[in-house]
């Protein structure tokens, strides 16, 4: 998994609440069997006037003019920014994996959905937490003609601009070390074999029906 | 004296280790489908890695198969890929899959319990939201993604801190009509859809004790439409009735300790919850939502609202959105809004008790001529035989619906079976999001019985008045 240091990067403002994860990614994307391929289709929905799927040829889409991320000012944004209740609805990793491949490193909201918050660490992308009236005033910077720049440190749990804004935030301590060192989880856990494996044999003899092969 | 709740006992028991407060979590069961699992199969291959316990997992292709046609196969080729790489990689690493010529396949919230693989006291995951189903039965079952089934593959683990606990007492018993679908969308009504989350909700009171064991997976199954990724409800007769004879039950040898045990999950009656909330059953309506999140939900005999009316700038946009997206009105009634299809299914509502509810009403009527669909598709292969051998397959064709095969269908689209831009459909299934069952498609969730009036009469009805006559 990439590690996140630190990012700086364009805000895009999405000015939405509750927005779900059959928005990020709509559900036809969900047939394919990778991991990648997924960034074009980001907001499919509410990015093209006509309907898309993995059958379509991407470059015959008509962009929809009113959606955010085809304004030029957020084109080449990563950093994504949204409203309460973030990634709520299906577990879909697709989602997180789409905003990584159209190139978003973080995501700032006042709450996200919790398996979408923890299928973002798992891709490198930072979910970050910050109080409703500090995303407010994110909001209103980040519709300007010049859009809003800022810098993530994680290390340092800030938020930044420039011209002075500065927010802190806090995050788990162990999602924190995993997200800054790039760590796989798998690996980690790896390293309790035995005491996994003692639990399982306990686990055996006094409850065997669990254990009944399917 | 200990003072712990359902979900503090489940949890300590699985905690195989644990460090700044991020536990090492045992899991009993990992349930696979076809969408969220070839990629962890292949980071299994590509790190060289096996699946750590292979009898611990159950897979059934659902979100992709087809309801109709089915001894033809996937016509869409990239649908058929993706349930051949899930043949393919149970067949490679040994994990028992339910195919879709099998009569046992169907939803995996549905086929789990109906099988027995879903036992109390387990801990229960698969990537998919609605895992929060096996709730029902005193597991504790969330939805994880795809990287972490990768985790679950490799390690028979997850890696979780400790969500707070919730609980939500449902007084008194609910009115005739109402249904366990009424129960949850005016749960999620009242908490809203971030309510729940950071928590796991257990449910109680009577109303929720008077349930069906089919009726206490639907309400688990929307616990994750309130936010929260498990819901609990405790262990009690119905519980144990539910799962005995079922086919991965414990056998004999084992069933009477299973059960003492089984029996122990509840939660003391001391025990201290971090939020507490209660309804009244006697006021809860029949809900139908109105909007493109489950909680824009009002009661059949309200109105869709007027945006103005809520509560801060931000719902004020939200429920601006929702109606222009849904293409209503502020202030419709609700019995005034016309539908153009009938979907009857999902994890939510597609057991048999879900389909003797909505056979009940459409028995010896005719679907609206207005009404361009109504498709009602069972759970399981297994449902669709009983409900076959109770005529309710008969009932529902006299009556002009489909009568298909089993898988997760209309609900979210993902096969052929969707909504056409600008479709009305009185859905039994859990998510009304923009899009969910088909681009630009409008999706009202209802319960059975709401469902099956609604194509009979062409709009919402009150089921309270028709079963009254």
């Amino acid at each position: 998994m990439e590690a996140f240091t630190t990012h700086s990067g364009t805000v895009a403002p999405l000015d939405r609440a509750n927005v779900d994860t059959d928005a990020i990614i709509p559900k036809q994307y969900l047939k394919s069997i990778r991991r990648t391929g997924f960034g074009p289709h980001l907001f499919d929905d509410w990015r093209y006037l006509d309907a898309g799927g993995l059958d379509v040829d991407q470059s015959t889409r008509r962009e929809n003019p009113d959606f955010m991320l085809n304004d030029p000012r957020y084109r080449n944004a990563s950093i994504l920014l949204a409203r309460r209740n973030f990634g709520c609805g299906s577990s879909r990793e697709h989602a997180v994996w789409a905003l990584a491949g159209d190139g978003f490193r973080a995501v700032i909201a006042p709450s996200y959905a919790d398996i979408f918050f923890n299928n973002c660490f798992k891709n490198g992308v930072l979910p970050v937490v910050l109080k409703e009236e500090e995303v407010s005033a994110l909001f209103e910077n980040a519709g300007a003609d010049t859009p809003l720049r800022l810098t993530i440190d994680l290390a340092a749990q800030s938020v930044s601009s420039e011209d002075g804004l500065s927010f802190a935030f806090e995050i788990d301590p162990y999602l924190k070390d995993n997200l800054l060192k790039g760590l796989d989880d798998i690996g980690r856990t790896l390293e309790h074999v035995r005491v996994i494996q003692e639990y399982e044999s306990r686990r055996r003899s006094e409850k065997p029906w669990l254990f009944r092969t399917l | 004296m200990s003072k712990n709740t359902l979900f503090d006992k489940i949890w300590n028991e699985h905690c195989v280790r644990e460090e700044n407060g991020t536990a090492l979590l045992y899991i009993d069961r990992h349930m696979v489908h076809e969408v969220t699992s070839p990629q962890a199969f292949e980071g299994l291959r590509m790190a060289g890695r096996d699946v750590w316990r292979a009898s611990a997992n159950l897979a059934v292709p659902d979100h992709n198969v087809p309801t109709i046609n089915r001894l033809a196969g996937i016509a869409d080729p990239v649908s058929r890929a993706q349930v051949e790489a899930l043949e393919k990689n149970c067949a490679d690493f040994g994990i028992r899959l339910f195919n879709m010529g099998d009569p046992r396949q169907g939803i995996v919230h549905i086929v789990g319990p109906e099988q027995g693989a879903t036992q109390p006291g387990m801990t229960i995951v698969c990537g998919d939201s609605h895992t929060s189903t096996h709730g029902a039965f005193g597991a504790l079952a969330f939805g994880i993604g795809t990287s972490e089934v990768e985790h679950v593959l490799a390690t028979q683990t997850l890696i979780q801190s400790k969500p707070k606990a919730m609980r939500i007492t449902v007084d008194g018993p609910v009115a005739p009509g109402i249904t366990a679908k009424d129960i949850v969308l005016a749960i999620i009504g009242e908490i809203g859809t971030a309510g729940g989350t950071g928590y796991v909700i257990e449910y109680a009171g009577q109303a929720i004790r008077d349930l069906s064991m089919e009726g206490r997976m639907t309400v688990c199954n929307m616990t994750i439409e309130a936010g929260a990724r498990a819901g609990l409800i405790a262990v009690d007769d119905k519980t144990v009735a539910y799962l005995r004879g079922r086919p991965y039950a414990p056998e004999q040898a084992d069933w009477d300790k299973a059960e003492r045990y089984w029996r122990s999950l509840v939660s003391d009656t001391d025990a201290e919850f971090d939020r507490e909330i209660t309804l009244q059953g006697h006021a809860i309506r029949p809900q139908v939502t109105w909007g493109t999140s489950p909680e824009m939900v009002a009661p059949v005999d309200a109105v869709v609202p007027e945006p103005e009316q809520g509560a801060n700038s931000e719902q004020v946009t939200g429920w601006r959105n929702a109606l222009d997206y849904m293409g209503l009105a502020p202030s419709t009634p609700i019995t005034d809004i016309r539908i153009d299809k009938v979907f009857i299914g999902s994890c939510t509502n597609a057991r048999i008790e879900d389909l003797r509810a909505a056979a009940g009403i459409v028995k010896g009527q005719r679907l609206a001529p207005t009404v361009k669909l109504a498709m009602v598709v069972p759970g399981s292969g297994l449902i669709k035989q009983q409900a076959e051998q109770e005529g309710l397959d008969q009932i529902f064709r006299d009556a002009g619906f489909e009568w298909r095969d089993a898988g997760c269908s209309m609900c979210l689209g993902m096969n052929a079976d969707r909504l056409e831009e600008g479709e009305r459909c009185a859905s039994t299934s859990n998510r009304n999001f923009e899009g969910r069952q088909g681009k630009g498609g409008r999706t009202h969730l209802v319960s059975p019985a709401m469902a099956a009036a609604a194509g009979i009469h062409g709009h919402f009805v009150d089921i309270r008045d028709i079963q009254e006559r």
